[in-house]
């Protein structure tokens, strides 16, 4: 047989490879590999979608998610919002074709990207039960709503129409999906439930509502009200942008010069940037871009990679923001208990390869969280969770390479997943993300991503140490306070009675046994108000003075409020009092009130002081070297410990007493029952 | 009468009383003149005892501990000392008396001051006795009976609990478990009259004991039997050494050959670690081992056991331990850790029941200079 005839026989071959064929071969990286993920894979592209096409309309989402189980391993999905509908005549093509959306084509930060989601979902469901898919659309104001059962023709890669029609349907406005897939339902870790309770953390605008095959229902309220930002479509940055695309958009372009070209076509390139690049590449600032040669091309981007241009815009970018990550997370893991929500941090946007990102990064530490197990990451991109392939991604890589232990977590060498009672959050959010797989399931591990994911994760992780330091700290403490406030007493009553005395006064005695001063604050939320008494309890045996400064959102601060009068309040909610002498036992105090926030957004002040002895102090930090003070510190009186005699504890040294009475015997069966 | 017995009454109770004032009058003062209280303890460590020649008993040495109200355990320890204190006193006045195992559910009632495990109070109440210089008993605690045994031609005169003095042969009023030694074995309580015997062994278990009466041993070698029963109790060392010293009694001791039961030699021998403050009541210096050592598993070819890692813990103490530092003890704590191997009493049954009777005590008791 000739070479001809085997190309020839071949590309008979080639032509016959259809769509589904495709999908079959490629069901791995879509997300449809196994029975279990397969079901989660099509909820989540269903609820994807959803929350999307809300946003979008700018609704409020209400997602209605249900599993019923029709064989052993058959399974019934539906999938219902109450966004704003598909007009009829689209409704085949986004559920009947693969690669037909709306988002294909713009630069900007959505969930789905190809719109090749829940077609493949409807392709899974027809390829695993042979069961067309039905979904339900209405538009507001229209009086009926569009019915359609329809497969996948995959040959053509179009839509066929089973059955269609208009139907009374009560609902304002909305879609409703439903695929019958073959699938395996769990719980657990990857599971659908995990899945729609991670979406409901990054998503607290959403009401998520779930009906698992047992008809049992969960119910993830929304804890927000205000919907994210609207997401711009943005031009690309052109730093990191690929020789080919610049090319191919120089062809496309309709301006006829290159400054032009290059300040239109771009994000950031101003008409001074646009010269500037032009000079410095060599290239006529009046070239035809059709005309641009490869050789300029190769110029312009070395050039662009090197001067200074501004980061892309932020607000084609959407993040959750700190406020919400801690609503959002409160809400959902409320029920864990956990001891400190970290104040979570949002990241300023950056750039890979001509694409904004923006990372950000949330902690809950302690409560009911398992102690002795690695810490669980929740990974989001685009505000969708990330379940499976955590190993591969670039989200996980940054938490391995940080060192918990500075944070007060354990982590064996100081790298890898970290053990302890923690959650870490971290998002992704970028106009394109770059994923390792079209399953979406990981992000690529760039340098530059790492980096920037690594960055916030130390950011937050501080806060995290901070709190952690300052817990030790109190532990050891509170300990003492056992002692001054319920032993003490109950020792100078007992004896007293014995000895047939007044009771003594033991003031003097406690802050000999405490010898700190003690700062502890306390939050009342009345009348839509914070109400923050920070109070001062000097328990050593003289009289103490220093200065407080806290930190609040200055958006939220009554300065009329304050008790007494600061000192000093600047702009960015950094206040300072210079209090007055707090004589030994007594309690000094500093009030204020903060507005405009919910009662759970608000629970602790950072707390600092200056002007006494930082040791002696429990519950607030030194003031940091960057406060630039124009306070005058006062001056700083070491607080001395008296009785420091070297003494054994007489408690302390234990020894084996193995020797005397029944405890020989006690002794002696351990031994022969461990031998 | 009457009032002679009433001043005798009084004057037992004086000191305690006392001195259980002085101790809570001392942390009252600290606590009124501003002081964190503390109070000052020797330590009951093992580094912390020496040989007290004139005593021929090892006593507790100057190496003292401070419980201080500064640490949490300390201060709670305070706190449950001056609930003691009150109790006890109040005990004396009412002249009651109370178990130790009593007096650790007697603090339920304490609130916070309540006591986490028996060996807390046990433990604490030792400290008064320390502090105080009177005896557990005279603190009005007591321990459970102990059911520690005695059999051979002893004879002593007991005032049971309606106040009858009743005069005992401990061979022959007695049933085959023997006498019970009680609690109590001061000389208000039992007066010791007269034994015929050559010498006391007292044993370390119950088997052994229950073998040399079946074979006869008290009468053939006319010894006076004692079950230590373990670690002895206090009142069974206590009585041990009544029997050594009133009687003049050469006392010979034979447990199992292990570690731990050096350790119950050494309690009455030398005196035992947790009660050093009372070793001139407890111990008798002049009482004998006769094994099984070490020496013995070789020399008899005894069964074993293997160590395991806390008897070769317990060993490698007693390497450091102050009472077991001559040469014998040396030699057979170091041969014992060589070859890795424990034996009990009973291991002599490999030769015949008669066997540690008809050989093994003759011949052990003669290398000692016991004539059996």
């Amino acid at each position: 047989m000739d070479s001809g005839s085997i190309a020839q026989r071949l590309a008979k071959k080639q032509k016959e490879i259809s769509v589904s064929e495709f999908f079959e071969r490629n069901k791995h990286i879509l997300g449809f590999d196994s029975p279990t993920r397969a079901l989660i894979t099509s909820v989540k592209e269903g609820v994807d979608n959803s929350l999307d096409v809300c946003e979008e309309a700018e609704i409020l989402p209400e997602v209605f998610v249900q599993i019923k189980r029709v064989g052993r391993d058959e399974f019934r999905i539906v999938i219902e919002d109450n966004g704003p509908g598909i007009v009829k005549k689209q409704v085949p093509h986004i559920f009947g074709r693969l690669l037909y959306g709306s988002r294909f084509h713009s630069l900007r930060q959505t969930r789905g990207q190809q719109g090749l989601g829940i077609s493949a979902a409807v392709m899974y469901a027809q390829l695993t039960t042979g069961k067309p898919s039905l979904i339900r659309s209405k538009v507001r104001h229209r009086d009926v709503a569009y019915e359609v059962e329809l497969i996948l023709d995959t040959k053509k890669n179009r839509p066929r129409i089973i059955r269609q029609d208009f139907v009374v349907w009560e609902k304002e406005c909305g879609t409703r999906v439903e695929l019958q897939v073959r699938g395996r339902y769990i719980v657990g870790k990857q599971s659908v439930f995990e899945y729609l309770k991670s979406t409901a953390i990054v998503n607290p605008h959403a009401r998520l509502t779930f009906k698992d095959p047992d008809g049992r229902t969960y119910v993830f309220e929304r804890a927000s009200d205000i919907l994210p930002p609207k997401t711009e479509e943005i031009k690309p940055h052109p730093q990191g942008i690929e020789l080919g695309t610049l090319l191919k958009m120089a062809k496309e372009t309709k301006s006829y010069k290159m400054t032009a070209f290059l300040q239109k076509e771009f994000s950031r390139i101003s008409s001074r940037v646009a010269k500037e690049t032009l000079d410095k590449a060599d290239v006529p600032r009046e070239r035809v871009p059709k005309r641009l040669t490869l050789e300029e091309a190769k110029r312009i981007l070395q050039v662009v990679n090197k001067i200074k241009i501004m980061a892309p815009p932020t607000d084609c970018l959407s993040p959750i923001g700190e406020r919400l990550i801690k609503k959002g997370l409160k809400n959902v893991l409320g029920d864990q208990r956990p001891e400190f929500y970290c104040p979570p941090v949002t990241r300023e946007p950056t750039v890979f390869a001509g694409n904004p990102f923006q990372v950000e990064v949330g902690i809950v530490y302690g409560g009911n969280l398992p102690q002795d197990k690695p810490i669980d990451i929740l990974r989001y991109a685009n505000r969708v969770p990330l379940l499976y392939q955590q190993g591969a991604c670039a989200m996980a890589s940054a938490v391995e390479k940080v060192d918990w232990r500075r944070y007060g977590l354990e982590q064996r060498g100081g790298h890898g997943v970290p053990f302890g009672p923690a959650i870490v959050l971290v998002h992704f959010a970028s106009t394109k993300v770059p994923y390792t797989s079209e399953s979406k399931e990981a992000i690529a591990n760039i340098p530059k991503i790492v980096k920037e994911l690594e960055n916030g994760l130390r950011v937050c992780g501080r806060k995290l140490g901070t709190h952690m330091k300052r817990k030790a700290k109190k532990a050891k403490t509170r300990e003492k306070f056992d002692i001054v406030q319920k032993i003490l007493p109950e020792i100078a009553e007992k004896s007293s009675k014995i000895v047939k005395k007044d009771v003594p006064d033991i003031r003097k005695t406690i802050t000999k046994i405490m010898n700190v001063v003690w700062i502890d604050e306390e939050v009342v939320f009345e009348k839509r108000r914070h109400k923050v008494t920070v109070k001062i309890y000097n328990y050593t045996p003289k009289g103490q003075k220093l200065n407080l400064h806290v930190v609040v959102p200055p958006e939220h601060f009554d300065s009329n409020t304050c008790d007494p009068k600061p000192k000093e309040i600047k702009e960015d909610g950094r206040i300072t009092w210079e209090l007055k002498r707090v004589p030994s036992t007594e309690i000094g105090y500093a009030t204020f009130e903060l507005f405009g926030m919910d009662e759970d957004e608000y629970d602790e002040t950072e707390l600092y002081i200056s002007g006494i002895s930082p040791t002696s102090v429990v519950g607030a930090e030194p003031l940091p070297g960057d406060w630039d003070l124009r306070v005058k510190p006062p001056t700083v009186e070491e607080i001395t410990e008296e009785e420091t005699e070297e003494e054994l504890d007489y408690d302390e040294v234990e020894e084996e007493l193995v020797d005397e009475d029944d405890e020989v015997d006690g002794a002696r069966e351990e031994a022969s029952s461990a031998g | 009468m009457k009032t002679m017995k009433l001043t005798e009454l009084e004057k037992r109770h004086h000191r305690p009383v006392e001195k259980l004032y002085e101790l809570a009058e001392e942390v009252y003062n600290q606590l009124d003149s501003g002081k964190i209280p503390n109070m000052k303890i020797p330590l009951r460590t093992k580094s912390n005892i020496r040989f007290v020649a004139s005593k021929g008993v090892w006593k507790y040495g100057a190496q003292m501990g401070t419980r201080s109200a500064k640490k949490l355990r300390g201060a709670y320890m305070l706190l449950r000392t001056m609930y003691m204190l009150d109790f006890i006193k109040e005990m004396i006045e009412k002249n009651k008396s109370s178990t130790l195992r009593e007096m650790y559910y007697i603090s339920e009632a304490w609130d916070m001051a309540k006591f986490s495990s028996q060996d807390e109070s046990n433990h604490l109440a030792e400290d008064l006795e320390i502090l105080t210089m009177c005896m557990r008993e005279d603190l009005k605690l007591r321990p459970e009976e102990d059911g520690a045994r005695v059999m051979g031609n002893l004879t002593l005169r007991e005032q049971n609990r309606k106040g009858e003095k009743k005069k005992i042969n401990c061979r022959d009023d007695v049933g085959d478990s023997g006498y019970g030694i009680p609690y109590n074995v001061e000389k208000d309580k039992i007066e010791l009259l007269d034994a015929d015997a050559n010498f006391v062994i007292a044993m370390e278990t119950g088997g052994m004991f229950d073998r040399l009466i079946e074979n006869g041993f008290d009468e053939k070698a006319r010894c006076v039997l004692v079950h230590l029963k373990g670690q002895p109790a206090r009142s069974t060392r206590r009585f041990v050494k009544r029997l050594n010293e009133e009687l003049k009694l050469p006392i010979v001791v034979f447990t199992d050959g292990d570690p731990w039961s050096f350790r119950i030699y050494a309690s009455v021998a030398y005196g035992a670690i947790k009660t050093a403050h009372i070793s001139e009541y407890l111990a008798t210096p002049t009482a004998l081992f006769c094994g099984i050592t070490a020496t013995d598993i070789l020399n008899y070819e005894l069964p074993t056991d293997k160590l395991n890692n806390q008897d070769i813990k317990a060993l490698e103490s007693e390497l450091t331990d102050p009472r077991f530092k001559d040469r014998f003890w040396k030699d057979e704590i170091e041969t014992m850790l060589r070859i890795k191997k424990k034996a009990e009493q009973q291991a002599l049954a490999k030769y015949g029941l008669d066997y540690v009777t008809d050989t093994y005590l003759p011949e052990k008791l003669s290398e000692i200079g016991i004539e059996a």
